[in-house]
């Protein structure tokens, strides 16, 4: 079956490009933040220490296999593939140039971003648990309300987008022109897009599943080698997914200029506009302190979901009397 | 494909047996997942891919997670439940599980053809499930609504504090 050949091939290409990018994610990240702190950062290995990366993969894959005995087996090694594996399948949809999705154009593109981030706790909730131990497990509850209450507002904000793009579908959606009052009704949603998925994310200022000084690192407390690496590339990973997401959603995609005539520019403009937003978790990262678990699930319950409701409805009036 | 649909299908079958046996629950709850996982595919294979979606958000990404949330707030289990034997709620899901099956098979005999696309093709997309929610099926519809928002506010009032109660502040 030569199609099934094909779509083989571009899982495994596609794959490999963002893994690479994850590598090199950890490197930007560990400048810009020593930039942020006025320090220099890993400058050692290779040029602007670019050889760093490989280096630490290196370190991974050859440190001991270690499971603690007191771990249920089973679910503790299927945990970090469950983190990383959705990560790496939201990537399906998302089109990377006119016309290319990544792998297949499916009309319910925007149910599957929901579908998959919904999965995506389930590596963080499982490896908490199987790991027996208190903080991970304190680690893991709080990463399983955190990620069911943050769900909400994301799926609110994506059903406005989509009502008001009127397609399920993330190809159709990039390539149908936006009325200028549609930008700027969908940038006004962009600032709490972003703060639900940096909850989902459980980037900083949310990491509180994994906050070293009061759970020791939280449901990977117990993972060590290349499972806690996968762990670390989840969370990477899901980073540079999440950004792809947000500049479709929000920025057009593969949208600039020219590329509807030259369609290798399509992947440069999404890589500039994903980078760009990869910056801005990072500057989060580097600016803003921890919230407290109880202040973010307030925030949450008291402002982000009525927010969400409100432009749902003020999304459906538009979509109805201005189109 | 139809070949395909019966290894799914298989597979589902031994994650259900799975969610049955496991002496953990949290192995259940995962065995649970796998189910939901494998109809998800079985439904794409049918065509109906918002169905499939839907399964996936809400059983897989929603109510599996609650279960483990319960979970593991309950924390360990430490009954064996395999020497117990037939509880009476054993009993009477058994009885109802064998009422539901032998029913559904009594309706679908004759009508299920695996891989048929044709008529189903397009009651798949999400306008079509749409268009007949809000039209043919808006009564029911509302009916679930209104169940969904009297279930709601149910677990509201019952989870309230008594205004007596001493305040405890959500621990970290």
């Amino acid at each position: 079956m030569p199609k099934l050949l094909v779509y083989l091939i571009q899982a495994v290409v596609l794959s490999l490009v963002v893994i690479t990018g994850f590598a090199y994610l950890t490197w930007l990240e560990r400048k810009l933040i020593a930039r942020f702190q006025v320090r220099i950062g890993p400058n050692r290995a290779g040029p602007f220490g670019l050889l760093q990366p490989a280096a630490d993969a290196v370190k991974a894959m050859f440190k001991e296999e270690y499971i603690p005995r007191h771990v249920d087996k089973f679910v503790y090694v299927l945990a970090p593939m469950l983190a990383l594996a959705p990560a790496l399948i939201v990537w399906a949809v998302i089109p990377i140039a006119k016309g290319v999705p990544a792998m297949g154009d499916v009309n319910i593109g925007f149910l599957w971003i929901l579908a998959i981030t919904g999965v995506e706790s389930f590596g963080v909730i499982l490896a908490g648990w199987s790991s027996n131990n208190n903080y991970s497990l304190l680690g893991a509850l709080r990463s399983a309300a955190q990620m069911i209450s943050y769900e909400i507002p994301l799926g609110l904000f994506l059903v406005s987008i989509a009502m008001l793009g009127g397609t399920f579908s993330l190809v159709e959606l990039v390539e149908t022109p936006r009325a200028p009052w549609e930008w700027i009704w969908i940038w006004i949603a962009f600032p709490f897009f972003f703060t639900s998925i940096l909850a989902e994310t459980n980037r900083s200022p949310f990491d509180l599943p994994e906050t070293e000084n009061e759970l020791v690192a939280g449901f990977f407390t117990e993972y060590g080698g290349m499972k806690f690496s996968m762990f670390m590339m989840a969370e990477y990973i899901n980073m540079i997914t999440t950004s792809t997401v947000v500049s479709t959603l929000f920025f057009g995609g593969w949208q600039g200029p020219l590329a509807d005539r030259y369609i290798w520019l399509g992947p440069v403009y999404l890589f500039i506009k994903v980078l760009a937003l990869l910056f801005l978790f990072i500057w989060i990262r580097a600016s803003i302190s921890r919230p407290r678990f109880d202040q973010l699930m307030r925030f949450n319950w008291k402002f982000m979901i009525p927010a969400g409701l409100v432009y749902l409805t003020v999304s459906a009036v538009m979509t109805v009397f201005l189109k | 494909m139809s070949v395909f649909a019966f290894l799914i299908g298989a597979l589902s079958l031994a994650a259900a047996i799975g969610v049955v046996v496991s002496a953990k629950p949290v192995h259940s709850a995962l065995f649970l997942m796998a189910n939901f996982a494998t109809l998800a595919i079985l439904y794409v294979l049918l065509d109906a891919q918002f169905l499939a979606a839907a399964q996936v958000i809400i059983y897989a990404g929603g109510i599996v997670i609650l279960i483990l949330f319960v979970i593991m707030l309950i924390g360990h289990d430490p009954a064996d439940r395999s020497q117990q034997g037939l509880t009476r709620p054993a009993v009477a899901s058994l009885v109802l599980g064998v009422i539901l099956l032998v029913s559904l098979m009594l309706q679908l005999t004759g009508q299920l053809e695996l891989g048929a696309g044709g008529g189903i093709a397009s009651g798949g997309s999400p306008s079509a499930i749409g268009t007949e929610l809000f039209t043919r099926f808006l009564l029911p519809f509302e009916f679930v609504a209104i169940l969904l928002l009297v279930a709601l506010i149910g677990a509201l009032i019952m989870g309230r504090r008594e205004s007596g109660d001493p305040v405890e502040e959500p621990a970290g």
